[in-house]
């Protein structure tokens, strides 16, 4: 399931509801990516995302698809706030279940370093009197670089 | 009346996300569309020619040389920043 929402979420329901869904599967792995309280030049962040309707889902799917390719997993969950979010808000989850834990460590971890790097989302860092548009830092191209090296 | 979506920091220099525009007769494929532009706004013309961004005709990863239409959504992606 892909959804990308203003709505906030709650992600310990999202949580309850994945594992009820993913009922029999050995393990379920969550990641939830939060809104840190403070940018990087010290002012109380708020952010706000924009998407592509339509093309930013298909991103994600394939995304999904490639995590299939690489790991037998069973339920996948991503879950993506655009709009104004504030500090302390979930801003991505994702969730996986499988059958053995190695393959859900391991797949959420690629979902959320392909989410920063490959998914259609735009962010800007609002703060007291200055905005900016955020860009991948090269650490995040670092890390979506290291499932290349290592299948 | 094509249609041309302006995605992040693009959006802000374009004064909106959104634009509709008929397309002058040279203005075929995606380079062309870029110097129609730039004829009432370089700034903006400059930043679509970057390299980071990529430009997406009707959901389609397009090059400068992707042919357009009246009928084409063109849209214009500069790096992304989810999660």
């Amino acid at each position: 399931m892909i959804r990308v929402s203003e709505e906030p979420f709650d992600p310990g329901a999202e949580l309850t509801a994945f594992e009820r869904a993913a009922d029999g599967a050995g393990a379920v792995a969550s990641f939830t990516g939060k809104v840190r309280a403070r940018a990087a030049s010290g002012a109380v962040n708020t952010l706000y995302l924009e998407h592509y309707p339509g093309l930013t889902e298909k991103s994600i799917a394939a995304i999904e698809a490639e995590a299939r390719e690489r790991w037998a997993l069973e339920h996948v969950n991503i879950i993506h706030r655009i709009g104004r979010l504030n500090p302390g808000d979930p801003i991505v989850m994702v969730c996986v279940s499988s059958a053995h834990r190695r393959d859900a460590f391991e797949a959420a971890d690629f979902l959320m370093d392909y989410l920063k790097t490959e998914a259609l989302f735009w962010k800007k860092e609002i703060t007291s009197g200055d905005e900016a548009w955020i860009e991948p830092r090269d650490q995040d191209y670092q890390d979506a670089a290291r499932w290349r090296k290592e299948k | 009346m094509a249609r041309i979506l302006f995605f992040g920091k693009l959006g802000d220099l374009a004064g909106g996300r959104a634009r509709e525009m008929a397309l002058p007769a040279d203005a075929c494929n995606v380079a062309g569309l870029i110097a129609a532009i730039r004829e009432s706004d370089v700034v903006l013309a400059d930043a679509l020619e970057e390299i980071s961004v990529r430009a997406v005709v009707n959901e389609e990863m397009a090059r400068a040389d992707t042919a357009i239409t009246d009928q084409d959504e063109i849209a214009f992606l500069p790096p992304v920043s989810g999660g």
